[in-house]
């Protein structure tokens, strides 16, 4: 969260609707993946909305995997960061529908788990065969001679891979 | 705490079904933690099991606002007894060895997978989206349970002999899968659930393909077993709920 989105917020009053409603998507946006610290939550596309409803704002989330335990750290990180910014009474609502894909993750996302050692997520979550085999680039030296170890890994939402050309593992993000 | 007592319309009905699926095999799933054979099926089990109690929390929240006598997801988890439970018996049937696990979880996965896929039409749009994110997760179950009945059927003689061993164990309990009765039916008439009768030749496909590639027979269908639906549950779903929900009875209300 920069300082000018909190200098922008603290006097949300004095702002038309839509720049209130601006100002807190910013602020809302901001919160970053407790998992992946990278990423903010406007990077992955799980901030679906945000609205001025009286005098508190209401932010519409959607969950990335079912069980993802992050969704409810998130949840509070989004009210804490609302408030701390000014805005009162903020509201986070699940959306379910439509479901998230990672094909929603912004390209800055998607530069930024690379950066961050973690293999994007390859776009067009279309379906793969039962013993299909996906082409990772390794986020790390650009190989494509890669190698699948685990396809369940430390979260969720990522597998473990491994490069056969600098020989590091690495996360990759899985297609959802 | 005494149990809830749940008003079964046709959709709460259905709905259950599907969550008591899910929570009854993450469950199962979770009893791995700290035992599965090495560090990387540690964590495969314990993030399918969260998949799937990830989809019951959904579904039984689903079910709660159907059902509007203000059930939440952990009124239906935690207290209902075992006659209230409609999952599968498949689902509740004991870990056993890896195999046992890995077969068990191919069987259900090769059929939710399509299951889920079809009721991203359904008419409920909450289902339909639950739908959605559960048809990608169980795609994963069951690509990760189809390689590993592969690995270990067409493994050593001794993994062989287990995977063989699971899958004569598990299968009477396949049959249920495809069951319909009349409360689902109006749901399947309405749009809004599917049959899984229409689903029964994808999964043997699926099934019959994955066990020739693990040099496994396909076993033939003889008596098959049933009731889960109904409340009608094997002697091992009551030793499971009194684990799940040992905490909310002994002390009703806990939070932490």
């Amino acid at each position: 969260m920069s300082e000018s989105t909190i200098d922008e917020a603290t006097a949300p009053s004095a702002e038309s609707g839509e720049g209130i409603r601006a100002a807190a998507w910013r602020v809302a946006g901001a919160v970053a993946d407790p998992e992946i610290p990278v990423l903010t939550i406007a990077d992955l596309g799980v901030l679906r909305d945000v609205r001025v409803v009286g005098s508190g704002i209401e932010v519409d989330i959607t969950p990335t995997y079912c069980g993802c335990p992050a969704m409810s750290m998130i949840t509070m990180e989004i009210e804490l960061a609302l408030e701390k910014a000014g805005f009162g009474r903020p509201k986070v609502n699940t959306v379910l529908s439509p479901a998230w894909t990672t094909d929603w993750m912004t390209d800055e996302g998607r530069a930024k788990l690379k950066d961050y050692g973690i293999a994007p997520p390859n776009k067009g979550s279309g379906r793969r065969a039962l013993f299909g085999v996906e082409q990772v680039a390794c986020p790390h030296c650009g190989a494509t001679d890669t190698a699948v170890i685990a396809d369940f890994g430390s979260t969720a939402c990522k597998a473990l891979w491994r490069c056969n050309a600098c020989r590091e593992p690495f996360d990759y993000f899985k297609c959802h | 705490m005494t149990s809830i007592r749940v008003t079964e319309t046709p959709l709460v009905t259905t709905v259950l079904r599907r969550a008591d699926d899910a929570l009854v095999l993450g469950h199962r799933l979770s009893e791995w933690c700290g035992h599965a054979p090495m560090m990387e099926e540690e964590m495969a089990l314990a993030n399918m099991g969260l998949d799937l109690i990830g989809q019951a929390r959904a579904l039984y929240t689903c079910a709660g606002e159907a059902e509007a006598a203000g059930h939440d997801e952990d009124a239906f988890a935690y207290l209902r007894d075992e006659r209230a439970y409609r999952n599968l018996l498949l689902v509740e049937q004991p870990n056993g060895d890896f195999a046992k696990t890995m077969v068990r979880q191919l069987l259900y996965a090769a059929f939710a997978d399509p299951y889920w896929r079809a009721m991203m039409a359904s008419r409920d749009a909450t289902l339909a989206a639950i739908a959605a994110k559960a048809e990608k997760e169980m795609a994963y179950h069951l690509r990760h349970s189809a390689e590993w009945v592969v690995r270990l059927g067409d493994g050593t003689q001794e993994s062989h002999e287990r995977t063989a061993r699971a899958l004569a164990q598990l299968w009477p309990f396949t049959g249920e899968l495809f069951e319909t009765d009349d409360v689902e039916r109006a749901m399947i008439d309405a749009g809004i659930a599917v049959d899984p009768a229409t689903l029964r030749d994808t999964w043997r496909q699926t099934v019959s393909d994955v066990l020739s590639r693990a040099t496994l027979k396909m076993p033939e269908d003889a008596y098959m077993q049933k009731g889960g639906r109904s409340g009608r549950h094997s002697e091992h779903l009551g030793h499971l709920l009194t684990e799940l929900q040992y905490m909310q009875r002994t002390v009703p209300g806990a939070t932490w």
